[in-house]
């Protein structure tokens, strides 16, 4: 049974890169802990000798020529949408504190 | 409610193109309406001034005698998680707000290249995360039949629009049963098509192996030609399978058709005005000369334990693109790059939105993944084998949409689990592949129930057919 505590919450938060308030820390405590304790009904269903399902049509390796198309967008359309801007760059805060 | 019936679509559009109606009209028609019953909350935006225009030339074209299209004037919604070019799409998600789609989704293109217009953005689950709307960042919509309680989800913006008659159709996306639980809570035809029928390119992605869209509206026949238009591949979602030839086409002799009842979706739990209508629905295709036979899925009960850990999975990585740096809220105050990636996810997504991400990225991780994600996808494998065998004896199979009508607004809002629980019946199709349609078939208390019918993989054409069929009998 998985119980997940407030230190479990911080560092999944941490790795999906989500600050949480204090409040949301004790909220997903135990909201992840039930729900995850509903999914793991799973690991006593017998599946022995079937593979996993990635694909459920059936496709594999689905490709297409490497070709410049036309979407009807031009660069700069995408660029209006970016919080930030210098010489056509996206711009963000610095890397090393 | 009010007379919200819109001709069926295919008449709209002939009428348009004769002349004899304008698109104008119908958009002014489909604005007021939207205006009207704003209190509903079904509403993102409206797209005034761009359907204003559209409607202008679809007229010109047809008054000098143009062909203008299978959809010539004929308005529809879109819910809000569809790029459509120049407006914004939010998702209904904070971190959304403000973006302007630079492109547009194909399934937008193919609908207004056969003369359609974009007149609205639907409420609903922020990244169509929810069953019931609740989840949506901005509001909640309301049931067209009763205010207090719940439209469905995550496409009931675009269920209460159609059946509030904002417009003759809606598009929706259906990743756990999005399109046919909210379908069925508000009383319209809800359709979820086989995966990858229709490309999702320009579609805000959820869980990318389950994501289908597909059609919202009053009749099948309409649902029929919506698909019709959108269906096959364009090279821009890799996903894609070959379509069949015409959708429209909806001849079906229910003699002899042999329809097997999910024993495992009609078990106790059941709501009983649910269970009547279904139980009334199999009466009545069994008098039309349908065979309806009980046919088991074992595995069934389990497809909401496997969803609830492929959904989450793939949502996390899904989401992992709105960083806060190229697009969406940014939180600009960080001091270094790490902290602005925190506070602008931290800030800009919901608390529904964080549980599936923490979810996803505690089933994904190194030491749970076997045990997790592994162990799910090979349930589905067992579960796609016991599809398969049943679907050797029998064409089509029926059961409840979801376990209940539509609940009390706030009924289920601090019980996550709970409201995952209203997916129950409608996952197993997402997770097959499979095709499957909510028709409204009754009411229970004054509130729509819908009955599901389900097709093998690629037999849409034939579940469309005897979902016309069965939308006789039940009218």
């Amino acid at each position: 049974m998985s119980k997940l505590t407030r230190d479990d919450v911080l560092k999944l938060a941490r790795l999906a890169r989500l600050q949480l308030t204090d409040e949301e820390v004790t909220e997903f405590s135990e909201e992840l802990s039930e729900i995850l304790q509903y999914v793991e009904q799973l690991g006593g269903v017998n599946a022995a000798g079937l593979q996993p399902t990635n694909q459920i049509t059936g496709l594999t390796n689905v490709t297409r020529p490497d070709e410049v198309k036309s979407y009807g967008y031009e660069p700069s359309d995408l660029l209006e949408n970016l919080p930030a801007v210098e010489d056509n760059q996206i711009k963000v805060n610095r890397m090393i504190g | 409610m009010a007379d919200t019936s819109w001709p069926l679509i295919a008449s709209i559009a002939a009428d348009v193109q004769a002349g004899k109606q304008t698109a104008h009209d119908n958009v002014e028609r489909a604005l007021k309406t939207i205006a009207d019953q704003k209190e509903f909350n079904a509403i993102i935006a409206t797209l005034d001034e761009s359907a204003r225009a559209r409607a202008k030339a679809i007229d010109d074209r047809a008054a000098k005698g143009e062909n203008v299209g299978r959809l010539a004037g004929v308005p529809f919604i879109a819910k809000d998680n569809f790029l459509v070019f120049g407006a914004d799409t939010t998702a209904a998600s904070n971190i959304l707000k403000g973006f302007v789609a630079p492109y547009q989704a194909t399934a937008i293109n193919r609908l207004e290249a056969e003369g359609a217009i974009c007149v609205a953005k639907a409420n609903l689950d922020a990244f169509a995360h929810g069953a019931s709307t609740e989840n949506s960042d901005f509001f909640t919509t309301k049931n067209p039949h009763d205010k207090t309680r719940v439209p469905g989800g995550s496409s009931g913006g675009s269920a209460a629009a159609v059946v509030l008659g904002m417009a003759p159709f809606a598009l929706g996306t259906d990743t756990g049963g999005s399109i046919r639980q909210p379908s069925s809570f508000s009383g319209c035809v809800g359709y979820k098509p086989t995966y990858g029928l229709v490309s999702r390119s320009g579609v805000v992605a959820m869980a990318s192996s389950t994501d289908v869209i597909g059609p919202l509206t009053r009749a099948v026949e309409d649902a029929a030609v919506v698909l019709d238009v959108m269906a096959g591949p364009d090279g821009m979602d890799a996903t894609m399978i070959e379509r069949q030839d015409d959708y429209t086409k909806l001849n079906i002799d229910l003699k002899g058709k042999k329809i097997g009842v999910i024993k495992e979706y009609l078990s106790e739990g059941l709501d009983k005005g649910v269970k009547t209508v279904v139980e009334s629905a199999i009466e009545k295709l069994k008098t039309a000369g349908a065979e309806l036979t009980e046919v088991s899925l074992p595995t069934l009960p389990m497809a909401l334990a496997v969803y609830y850990i492929i959904c989450p999975a793939e949502v996390s990585s899904n989401l992992g693109r709105y960083d806060g740096q190229r697009f969406g809220y940014s939180d600009r105050s960080a001091k270094d790059l790490d902290t602005s990636y925190l506070q602008s996810r931290g800030i800009g997504f919901g608390k529904e939105a964080k549980r599936r991400i923490m979810i996803g990225t505690y089933v994904l991780s190194s030491g749970y993944y076997d045990a997790y994600y592994k162990q799910a996808q090979t349930v589905r494998t067992k579960l796609i084998k016991e599809f398969e065998t049943v679907m050797q004896d029998v064409d089509f199979l029926l059961g409840p949409v979801a376990p209940t009508p539509a609940f009390k607004i706030g009924e289920n809002a601090n019980d996550p689990l709970q409201m995952y629980l209203s997916d129950v019946m409608t996952v197993g199709a997402n997770l097959i592949g499979n095709p499957a349609i909510s028709l409204p078939a009754g009411q229970s208390d004054g509130l729509p129930i819908g009955l599901q019918l389900m097709a093998a993989q690629r037999a849409d054409k034939e579940l469309l057919a005897l979902a016309r069929q069965t939308e006789a009998l039940l009218a």
